[in-house]
């Protein structure tokens, strides 16, 4: 969609997951769990769905950067969580393109999943309400920066 | 040169970003749901609550393209209220039209809102002129939707003996497209789209993943394992593949795409009224893909159908959206019927 300024399809070279892989993993964590929380606040994310997430774990796993990012949601918060819970109720594990990718919307989440650039494995329920609540969010329009116009 | 006339193009909408992204990108008419059971793709935090349709229908009927409200599953026993509501919902909302299945539902819509217009869904199964004459008839049915069965050649004979418009599918995942008819959900989950508006709902699948490869399984039936680098298909058992007679394959359908670039003029020619898309689940970028796409093709057409060729790129792009990453023809080819 975003047109002009496409994100390629590419993979991190190997040595990045294998230092990646031994930094802390909580800095993610708090990031993202940071990021969820703001996009909450700026009231994004959908109530009803939210409420489904309740006492839920997930893991995102950026497979090629060798990081993880662990949270809970509670009590109408997002919390980073510090250690990788031994059974999350989801985890989606993807390249970073394909983070990108869906991030940007220039990917349809079935699509990397039938090419099987995406994988979900946990609560494919809990899987579903996430994708579609990203899916309903009306991101706030980006100023035009120059170098996303044509 | 006059411009040919082309199919209208319907477009998925599962979320209000789909539904901009489908006006966007050159839908004339646009599908949706309310956030219930009431419709086929009754899939958790898809669809419209009020506040969402409202803004949705104002967004299209704005630029002049229209809003198709499914209304599509079968008002279940004790509850046939709910599916009324819903009707006097999308009536009072000033939708262009309800897409309804059920026969008691179409006699409460044509009786009581007479002014709406009423296309029959898919899931009604009408395959042959008969039954969407009867539909004409009894409740004054508009359009109906064919389910994915039919050859070229059985959809025109449809056409030729009906005053009521004729939408085909025109893109999208297919499945053993007997709709409104398939128990195979119901077999495995009890429960199917046309009770509670979702094929092999989500709580019933379960994916999991070992070294090398990932295996699907829909309440405890084992549907299929695919190695890392084979395409996967949604969790449903018409795409599983099954042991039959000491040989493991796609007993009943493979997971793929219908695509029907290829006989866009034929279908043009025989006076098809509109063209589906599948994909309500499907997020707004997929929908924003397909749309471009479609709208290319069905506007080379009307500019100039003696030329009309089929783009590689296009081809290209659609392949790239489908399950299984294959499309075909399904059952508009089969030249042995």
């Amino acid at each position: 969609m975003s047109q002009g300024f496409s994100i390629p399809r590419f993979r991190l070279p190997s040595l990045v997951s294998a230092i990646g892989a031994h930094l802390p993993q909580w800095p993610h964590s708090l990031a993202l769990a940071t990021a969820l929380n703001a996009a909450t606040k700026l009231g994004l994310l959908p109530e009803d769905s939210l409420t489904l997430l309740e006492g839920r774990s997930f893991v995102v796993e950026v497979l090629d950067a060798g990081g993880q990012a662990c949270f809970s949601y509670r009590g109408g918060l997002f919390r980073p969580l510090f250690s990788a819970p031994q059974a999350p109720d989801l985890c989606f594990r993807a390249n970073l393109s394909a983070f990108l990718q869906l991030l940007a919307r220039q990917e349809d989440p079935d699509t990397l999943f039938f090419n099987r650039e995406l994988s979900i494995v946990g609560d494919t329920e809990l899987g579903l309400v996430i994708k579609n609540m990203l899916d309903a969010v009306e991101w706030p329009q980006l100023p035009t920066l120059p170098i996303f116009r044509h | 040169m006059a411009r040919r006339k082309v199919p209208h193009l319907i477009c998925p909408a599962g979320s209000l970003p789909a539904l901009k992204a489908a006006i966007d990108h050159g839908a004339d008419a646009v599908y949706l749901g309310y956030r219930n059971d009431t419709n086929a793709r009754n899939f958790a935090g898809l669809n419209f609550d009020h506040k969402a349709m409202v803004e949705g229908i104002r967004y299209a009927q704005s630029r002049h393209r229209q809003v198709l409200m499914a209304i599509n599953t079968f008002a279940q026993p004790g509850r046939a209220a709910d599916w009324q509501r819903a009707v006097d919902g999308a009536a009072a909302l000033g939708v262009d039209a309800v897409i309804l299945a059920d026969v008691g539902l179409l006699d409460y819509a044509s009786s009581h809102h007479p002014a709406l217009r009423l296309h029959l869904s898919v899931q009604g199964s009408a395959t042959s002129y008969e039954a969407v004459n009867f539909a004409h008839r009894e409740f004054g049915v508009r359009r109906a939707v064919l389910p994915r069965v039919l050859t070229l050649a059985q959809v025109e004979t449809v056409i030729r003996n009906t005053p009521v418009e004729i939408e085909v599918f025109g893109f999208g995942s297919l499945c053993v497209m007997n709709e409104g008819r398939c128990w195979l959900s119901s077999y495995a989950t009890g429960e199917s789209p046309n009770t509670v508006g979702a094929c092999s709902p989500a709580k019933y699948v379960q994916w999991e993943k070992s070294p090398g490869q990932m295996t699907t399984r829909l309440n405890g039936i084992l549907i299929d394992c695919f190695g890392d680098d084979e395409p996967a298909g949604y969790p449903t058992l018409c795409k599983g593949r099954f042991e039959v007679q000491g040989e493991t394959y796609y007993a009943l359908e493979e997971p793929t795409s219908l695509n029907v670039l290829e006989i866009l003029p034929e279908i043009a020619r025989i006076g098809v009224a509109a063209i589906k898309v599948e994909g309500r689940q499907r997020s707004p970028t997929y929908v924003a893909q397909v749309t471009r796409t479609l709208r290319a093709a069905l506007d080379e057409l009307a500019s100039d159908d003696q030329r009309f060729q089929v783009r590689p790129a296009w081809l290209a792009e659609l392949a790239r959206l489908s399950e299984g990453s294959q499309v075909t023809l399904g059952a508009y080819n089969r030249p042995w019927r």
